[in-house]
């Protein structure tokens, strides 16, 4: 079966999330992480940073509403029920700390086939209230007996 | 901090506990019940609740941070391939060997397993040292 390309190079509208110092807490706290700049403020900026900075992998909970829609949509067409997360890369710069408003675009990368089983590319690219790039992420998805 | 060629990651090991994944999809939002509801993950062929693949990656990302001296900003990109799946109470270890250093950046080569099992692999951390 030929899979379905058309998606391939969609961009998906933007999302806009605001970073809150306690759901930096939650998240480091989940992961086993006690470094006080995910914490305390005084601390956070004592390091270097403008406020209480989140943990590089809470790319994740600001990008993930932007690829949500662009996994489920339906010109993209994959099939949930055969679906794993395959792999997942994120490349950071500007660190994301409380208070940061950051815009995530999504794109559908890449669609291909090998040995029956179709590979889905999605990107995200999310950037802060100045402008400055977050961070980077390349997310695949993998879908069994296509 | 100095990490060269050949040198193994401090090694990270957490067993999370059974009610980690239900704490995991409120910090970040995921609520994919093979994570959460132990009859739909059995009704849908797993074995029972799994642990979320980027929950495992964030393991990864600590570890990564911690061997570039525990600074958030020293890590810089991280790649991970998910394999085999997770479960709740058992114990995870992360471990790694620095692929290459030079610049100030190192690059880190990780795997993360429950005993045999490797949930993650071909994983690569690039730090700033």
């Amino acid at each position: 079966m030929t899979l379905k390309t058309e998606a391939v190079g969609k961009e998906y509208p933007a999302t806009t999330y605001e970073v809150g110092k306690e759901k930096i807490g939650e998240y480091a706290r989940v992961v086993g992480l006690d470094n006080p700049v995910h914490f305390d403020r005084e601390a956070a900026q004592a390091a270097g940073y403008r406020d209480v900075v989140a943990p590089p992998m809470f790319a994740v909970v600001y990008s993930s509403p932007a690829a949500g829609p662009a996994m489920l949509d339906p010109e993209v067409g994959m099939n949930f029920a055969a679906m794993v997360h395959g792999g997942q890369e994120f490349e950071w710069d500007e660190p994301a700390c409380a208070g940061d408003e950051i815009t995530t675009t999504a794109k559908c990368l890449d669609i291909s086939e090998k040995d029956g089983k179709g590979f889905y590319v999605f990107e995200t690219d999310s950037v802060n209230q100045n402008g400055d790039r977050v961070a980077r992420g390349t997310w695949t998805l993998i879908v069994r007996g296509v | 901090m100095s990490l060269k060629p050949g040198d193994a990651m401090p090694e990270l090991r957490v067993t999370p506990d059974r009610y980690l994944p239900h704490r995991y999809a409120g910090a970040s939002g995921d609520f994919n019940p093979i994570h959460i509801d132990p009859e739909f993950a059995k009704a849908v062929g797993l074995p029972g609740t799994i642990l979320h693949g980027l929950y495992m990656m964030g393991l990864v990302a600590r570890a990564a941070t911690d061997a570039a001296g525990g600074d958030p900003r020293s890590l810089k990109r991280l790649s991970v391939q998910f394999r085999g799946m997770g479960a709740p109470e058992t114990e995870i270890v992360v471990s790694g060997t620095v692929k290459s250093a030079e610049d100030g950046r190192a690059v880190i080569d990780t795997v993360a397993a429950q005993g045999d099992n490797q949930t993650i692999r071909n994983a690569e951390a690039e730090v700033q040292l």
